[in-house]
């Protein structure tokens, strides 16, 4: 038996709009009855904070970091799309929903996206209220440009730091809540547990970072806005300390976990350098605008890139795919990257790269122009690579940067367990197979600002009067124990292995079996070597230190456990799922013109596990996806 | 080509807030000089948890320089030799073999240790909290190019929104003033048309928090040379000049009453 959807009835242009009248309010004075716990504070997490807070509910908000304006939100550099038109060029929310859908491969939910592209043109409105810095023309208006998966021009930004602008945009609506004693931070803690009561969430159980204490909190509701598992690949875009552990604990808890088989892989990442390597660093999507792709014909082609004559260069995107270029969709970009590079025509030290050349552009529109647009990033790639972009072509590979499955959500953002939702990438909603370009930040706020302030209510409103569950109940005793015994457990191992070993195999395995392309064989491999490896894990670990003080080891091994159950189960998910779509491809299920060929006979459905207990496999449930908008057709960008 | 490095590390240890402290000495050898420096430290902490001994914990997180978490004095300069970059930022090829690095955390009394390298930077956050935004509550706000606002205009308020919050700017000043960081929020604000209501509000709130925390700003000009978005010390005289403009601009608001 599935849970409900909740998507509303009506046509699609008028279901956000009807559901927001029919669903339930809290009316304002008793909206202070009511207490949210909101973890994470990127885009969602802190959006959603500040709006709850200002509609006047107590909002109690928890990160590992030592600060919220830190969260990976901070890190996104290229864009957010809106369907403003402000260009002209034919943009509408029609379109934007349209897009969205396609380029997720058709394994979104349509009345979700909808919604989204409704929502996005508020974003913009509000965020340029709160004075974030947007790029803008000499008239004074913004200006746009354009992203991978699109034919106009609707991506807003400033400079290469969109990410960070719009964090501290809602950062600071947040902190002014804070101020105004609406919003309590919990900083440096970690969620470790979601407390249920009779199906309930009612709370959840969190570490304190620093002094090592173990607490409990209640909740009439709480909101996971915990970001993606991108750092399963070990390898990633990801910050260091993002994580699957809050949603894992969520899963283990009753909630879905939806689609984790659908990771994308960025196209343009400065490829891996060494053994030593902690993580991947992106240049943003938004430099192939200007700059383009290229490898040598010649496999064994040794001079420097600015002497190889143009015929001797393979455009290998323009040439596929002259409509789109070297604009085309982030999936399509990464796995033809790999094929070249597959055939031994990749460059650099190890020939894992392709070339990102800007020669073009800097000729065509002078140096100053392209600075201007990309210096801080021109200015990242030389620090890690000692290499001139300006005067040496960048060198780049796909890797891990997002991940578009999460936790199942309802049209409310609730996941199966009522009372506890989830918004931004840590859930599954919006992208479906593959996420377009400014399509994250777009979605974060969209989530926080706009969607969770008014489904929340329909949640808390008939609870008008109940007090939030005592921490004295055994449901809070029993949740607590549980974190100190794996606390515990950790701590007393004494094995010969730290947690960065094991996460870094498990990294090499997830990379080579789920990556950018899957097969049965290797899959069927995989789900035997992780758990090899989770065993090892179980019984070799040690974690230096003490509990009672900041330890990140500590933290770690709990972080790599949950990537361990999580990495099953994308292979299984990756299995299951006999078609190619998006960010998951099965090398079995192709075109001719080795492009993803996607079964929608059979899988035009959201696959969401449910836990069935430890070493259990997890039980499969399928929300078909009715496309009442969007026709189903090979998706083509040539 | 790739180089490694041999170095001589002597680090700031301590177990927590009300501990003494000491620098310890660490060899560490065959450093790929590719490495960033914060790649050095894992790798000398995998080597101090092979031998059984507690890892070294120093604060990072995403490693491209905008998260701000990371920071640590490297013989004596914030964020270390390379001008306009962050800890994490900073690559060991800026070092020569045999060299001896001095590791330690932030020093102001306004950011006290939590442990080793990892310093409690939250009166940073305070300081946001007192103005360091617009009053704009989510809702239909009005069309964005509704507001046109001068290409110079946006850029000065970029430039200064660009601001990390790593707390370099404290770390590096004699006085450990905060002035840099306030500055670059106050003039992110108070130039655009967004934040004019509150501008006098705004400059006033922030600087009185500021100065409940931090020591007064002499124009040493440290705090620039060692932020890694090289916000400018120009800044710092916007600040001074709005928050003299707030006692009288404030005043006469009150009197209009």
């Amino acid at each position: 038996m599935f849970a409900d959807s909740k998507i509303p009835e009506g046509p699609m242009a008028d279901k956000w709009n009807n559901h927001k009248f029919s669903i339930k309010l809290v009316n304002p004075a008793n909206k202070r009855k009511f207490r949210i716990a909101i973890v994470g504070s990127g885009l969602a997490g802190a959006s959603a904070a500040a709006t709850l807070g200002e509609l006047g509910y107590n909002v109690d908000l928890f990160t590992f970091h030592d600060s919220p304006r830190r969260a990976h939100s901070i890190a996104a550099q290229g864009g957010i799309n809106a369907a403003k038109n402000y260009r002209n060029d034919g943009d509408s929310v029609y379109r934007l929903f349209y897009d969205t859908v396609k380029g997720g491969d058709y394994r979104s939910r349509e009345s979700n996206v909808h919604r989204l592209a409704e929502v996005s043109v508020n974003i913009i409105d509000q965020m340029a209220a709160q004075g974030v810095p947007f790029a803008r023309e000499y008239g004074g208006l913004l200006d746009n440009r354009s992203f991978g998966g699109a034919q106009v021009s609707r991506t807003f930004y400033a400079r290469g730091q969109t990410g960070q602008q719009l964090l501290l945009g809602a950062y600071q609506q947040m902190m002014r809540q804070v101020a105004e004693g609406k919003v309590n931070l919990y900083t440096s803690t970690e969620m470790l547990d979601v407390v249920t009561k009779d199906g309930e969430a009612v709370g959840i159980v969190y570490r304190d970072l620093v002094t090592g204490e173990i607490r409990s909190h209640s909740a009439h509701a709480v909101v996971l806005a915990t970001g993606g598992y991108g750092n399963v690949f070990y390898l990633s875009t990801n910050a260091m300390a993002c994580n699957v552990t809050a949603a894992w604990r969520a899963h283990r808890k009753g909630a879905y976990f939806a689609n984790p088989c659908y990771t994308q892989i960025h196209p343009t990442c400065i490829p891996v350098a060494d053994e030593f390597q902690s993580k991947l660093t992106l240049m943003s999507e938004s430099l192939r605008n200007d700059g383009r792709i290229w490898v040598p014909r010649n496999p064994d082609e040794n001079r420097a890139p600015a002497s190889i004559p143009e015929a001797d260069r393979y455009y290998y995107l323009e040439e596929k795919y002259p409509a789109f270029g070297n604009l085309v969709p982030r999936d399509v970009a990464s796995r033809n990257a790999k094929t070249v590079v597959d055939k031994g025509q990749g460059i650099g030290p190890l020939k894992n790269g392709v070339y990102l050349d800007f020669s073009e552009a800097i000729n065509r529109d002078g140096r100053d122009v392209i600075e201007a647009k990309y210096s801080n990033l021109f200015q990242m790639y030389e620090r890690i690579t000692a290499e001139d972009p300006y005067t040496v072509p960048m060198r780049i590979y796909p890797a891990s940067h997002y991940t578009m499955g999460g936790l199942w959500v309802d049209y409310n953002l609730m996941t199966t367990i009522p009372g506890l939702y989830s918004a931004g990438e840590a859930n599954f909603s919006d992208h479906g197979a593959n996420r377009l370009g400014a399509s994250a930040l777009m979605q974060g706020l969209a989530d926080g600002y706009f969607v969770l302030p008014y489904t929340i209510g329909d949640y808390l409103a008939p609870k008008l009067g109940q007090d939030p569950v005592s921490t004295d109940d055994p449901a809070f005793t029993t949740a607590v124990r549980g974190v100190q015994d794996q606390v515990d457990q950790f701590m007393s191992m004494g094995g010969t292995r730290s947690p960065d070993y094991f996460h870094r195999e498990l990294g090499k395995l997830v990379w080579d079996n789920i990556g950018m392309a899957r097969n049965r064989e290797g899959l069927e491999k995989v789900v035997g070597e992780i758990r090899a490896l989770r065993d090892e894990f179980w019984t070799d670990l040690r974690v230096p230190g003490n509990s009672e003080s900041l330890n990140s080891s500590l933290e770690k091994a709990g972080r790599v456990a949950d990537f361990f159950e999580l990495g099953e189960l994308m292979a299984r998910d990756a299995l299951d799922r006999e078609e190619s779509c998006g960010g998951h491809f099965r090398e079995e299920y192709q075109t001719p013109e080795g492009e993803a060929q996607r079964d929608d006979e059979n899988f035009a459905h959201v696959s969401a596990w449910e836990w069935q207990g430890p070493d259990q496999p997890q039980s499969l449930h399928k929300e078909p996806l009715a496309f009442e908008e969007v026709k189903l057709t090979q998706r083509s960008y040539k | 080509m790739s180089q490694s490095l041999n170095l001589k590390l002597k680090v700031w240890r301590q177990d927590g807030p009300s501990s003494t402290g000491t620098f310890v000495d660490y060899d560490v050898q065959n450093i790929p000089d590719d490495a960033s420096f914060l790649e050095m430290l894992d790798i000398l902490n995998e080597q101090l948890l092979e031998k059984g001994e507690v890892p070294i914990e120093f604060p990072h997180d995403c490693r491209e320089g905008i998260c701000g978490t990371c920071g640590v004095m490297i013989n004596g300069r914030a964020h270390g030799p390379e001008h306009g970059t962050a800890t994490c930022q900073l690559h060991m090829r800026k070092f020569s073999n045999g060299d001896t690095i001095v590791v330690e955390p932030w020093k102001a009394r306004a950011f006290p240790i939590v442990k080793d390298l990892v310093v409690d930077r939250s009166p940073l956050d305070q300081i946001i909290a007192a103005g360091g935004f617009v009053t704009a509550p989510t809702g239909t706000a009005a069309d964005a190019n509704e507001t046109p606002i001068p290409k110079e205009v946006a850029d000065s308020a970029m430039d200064a929104a660009a601001c990390i919050g790593c707390g370099a700017c404290v770390a590096a000043c004699p006085n450990s003033a905060a002035q840099l960081f306030t500055s670059a929020k106050v003039w992110h604000l108070n130039s655009l048309p967004q934040g004019q209501p509150e501008r006098f509000r705004r400059v006033e709130a922030m600087v009185d928090t500021m100065e409940q925390f931090f020591g007064s700003c002499t124009n040493h000009g440290e705090c620039t040379e060692a932020c890694p978005k090289e916000i400018p010390q120009d800044f710092i005289a916007y600040l001074n000049r709005d928050y003299m403009k707030s006692k009288v601009a404030n005043r006469r608001l009150a009197s209009q009453r």
